[in-house]
């Protein structure tokens, strides 16, 4: 066991250095010279020339890497070219932001789609299970920012719950930002337990019909206790072992949807610094999120490992 | 060689077999044929768009902003005076046109990537697997901005950019299922006579998992449907005034209060479509136990 997660752990290391080195290549092939976009386009040549030498812009790429991974493994991601502050600390305000939403995502998707799960599950093939599952149908049939504006549309609008755009920028409080959490979160959660649902019914369904199931309620048990002592865990083992895979998606959701209510997370980090050609501050994003998507899906296979004994002597997961 | 004399004529046997089992898998299936009719109505739709309406998609008329649904105008005007309705059956085009390129060069590029991987083994499906993992571990939306903003929006720009992003996710899954087929004593057969190793892929591995590779197309295709619709919105897929409806529910949603058909009508639009596309993956994986291996996009 001990030397499996080792090995994943020597493999995600691996991975990790390679991503850098994609992250790296695939941002300088990105037009336009970034010695001219700080001086702008009127600099003479000796002035965009120096600012280069400065920047290190004069050495060959492999340096440059060297350099900047150097200078990643110590937080230090440099300085934006729009706000001219330093990248990592930027990119720490924008991903706690994020985080909040995450959160709250992850907490309303496990519990909404556990509980569905578990009654679709049990009432297999009756008007519960069907609805559940045209429901969820929906729900995986829509984009994120179709669900968000129909969320607005509801609870912004015509019951003014909640805001519709945040108007605080990234240095807001946590308390502040808390009220504008919700419905991008909620957003977020209904495509997400969209999909854990289907995997939560069919684990449900699985266990229902195990011989040890059937053991306990020969034994008398009563269906509550069999469904929280077996059914429950059962379903809660697969569905966070998804969402530990689904980071990359979840970046991805969290991208469309901080847009569509302005919250000021990582996601509108992305795209602004996109739009404005911040070369530092999308490398640090791309390498950062590479790190969390990588220990998440590390976790997530040593988890499974460690709870399912079967794995444990294998060793492969792929 | 005997093989070669006889491949012609078996070829057309097996594939009318394999077109005879397709029809009575979708007979057996309600889902599918729900979903593909659902599919093929949104393909015609797109196709007869100028016979199925009168008004110009991107034709601006300021006299008749912002109207809710009427006689004249079904679905109602935006705020610059187009017609909803004719902007929603014209979005397909974008939509399916943009999607099916996408969707085809992806899948045909996984599947071929995905078995010479699974064939081949050793040191090449090593590395491309730990590429692969490393491409995976970057955010899809932040590569695809990226990409879009280095060569510049464009339908061309956005197939190729979604291919980059997805062949990694269909490498995986054809090559695990490439990899059931492999020890195959027909495939030991093909090397031993000394096949090549394309002709291998072609003629004894790739119909043998034609089942994974279609339900691969057909629900890679609704998320392909969902991200291309997700680009338009954030301003970096169809260029406005092209009809698309992404695009449509960005320019709609803040008079969602004044029109909210303007907004309403391009949802369903695309809810339609990609429920079609998820009932068809679904039905199809059903009926051929084809197990949809999910992932995140």
């Amino acid at each position: 066991m001990l030397s499996f997660v080792a090995r994943r752990v020597g493999a995600a290391a691996g991975t990790l250095v390679l991503s850098s080195v994609i992250v790296f290549l695939a941002v300088q092939a990105l037009p336009g010279d970034v010695a001219t976009q700080i001086l702008g386009k009127d600099a003479t040549p000796d002035a965009v020339a120096a600012l280069r030498g400065k920047l290190g812009l004069d050495q060959p790429a492999w340096e440059r890497y060297a350099h900047w991974m150097r200078g990643a493994l110590h937080g230090d991601f440099g300085a934006s070219l729009v706000s001219s502050r330093p990248v990592g600390g930027e990119v720490a305000t924008y991903l706690g932001n994020s985080a909040l939403i995450a959160l709250v995502t992850v907490l309303f998707a496990v519990t909404g789609s556990i509980v569905l799960g578990i009654v679709a599950g049990l009432n297999r093939d009756r008007w519960p299970d069907h609805l559940i599952s045209t429901v969820s149908l929906v729900g995986m049939s829509v984009p994120e920012f179709v669900v968000a504006t129909v969320l607005v549309l509801c609870f912004s609008v015509a019951l003014p719950w909640f805001p519709a755009v945040v108007l605080y920028g990234p240095e807001a409080s946590a308390g502040r930002l808390l009220p504008a959490v919700w419905l991008p979160a909620l957003a977020l959660a209904v495509v997400m337990a969209a999909y854990i649902v289907r995997m939560a019914r069919t684990s449900v369904i699985d266990v229902m019909a195990s011989e040890y199931v059937t053991t306990a309620r020969l034994k008398g048990l009563s269906t509550w206790r069999v469904v929280t002592r077996h059914a429950l865990p059962s379903a809660l083992l697969p569905t966070l072992h998804v969402i530990a895979l689904n980071v990359a998606w979840l970046a991805g959701g969290v991208a469309v949807v901080e847009n569509v209510f302005n919250y000021p997370g990582i996601g509108k980090l992305m795209l602004s610094s996109v739009q404005n050609r911040d070369l530092p501050v999308i490398q640090a994003i791309a390498l950062i999120s590479a790190v969390i998507y990588v220990v998440c899906n590390l976790a997530a296979d040593v988890g499974a490992m460690a709870l399912n004994p079967k794995l444990r002597t294998g060793g492969r997961t792929r | 060689m005997t093989t070669l004399d006889t491949a012609p004529v078996a070829a057309p046997v097996a594939s009318a077999t394999r077109a005879a089992r397709a029809w009575r898998t979708l007979r057996s299936s309600r889902t599918a044929l729900v979903g593909l009719t659902i599919v093929a109505v949104h393909v015609l739709i797109a196709l007869l768009a100028p016979l199925l309406t009168s008004y110009d998609p991107v034709a601006n008329d300021a006299s008749h902003a912002l109207l809710g649904p009427g006689w004249e105008h079904w679905a109602g005007t935006d705020q610059y005076g187009r017609d909803v309705l004719a902007r929603v059956l014209y979005g397909g085009r974008y939509a399916l046109g943009v999607s099916v390129a996408a969707t085809v060069l992806t899948v045909a590029l996984g599947t071929v990537v995905g078995c010479a991987a699974a064939l081949r083994g050793g040191w090449l499906d090593d590395v491309l697997g730990r590429v692969l993992d490393a491409v995976l571990s970057v955010p899809s939306i932040l590569a695809l901005l990226v990409i879009v903003t280095a060569l510049g929006t464009g339908p061309a720009v956005i197939v190729l950019a979604i291919a980059v992003v997805y062949v990694p996710q269909v490498v995986r899954v054809v090559r695990g299922a490439a990899l059931a087929v492999v020890p195959a004593d027909y495939v030991t057969a093909a090397r031993a006579r000394g096949e090549r190793t394309w002709s291998i892929l072609w003629r004894e591995i790739l119909p043998n998992i034609t089942d994974v590779v279609c339900v691969e197309f057909a629900m890679r295709a609704s998320w392909v449907v969902l991200l291309i619709s997700s680009l338009s919105f954030l301003g970096f897929g169809a260029d406005p005034p092209t009809p698309d409806w992404g695009l449509m529910v960005a320019e709609n949603r803040t008079a969602i209060t004044v029109v909210p058909m303007a907004s309403l009508a391009p949802i369903i639009a695309l809810a339609t479509l990609v429920v079609g596309l998820n009932l068809a993956a679904d039905g199809l994986s059903k009926a051929w136990g084809v197990d949809r291996i999910r992932e995140g996009s």
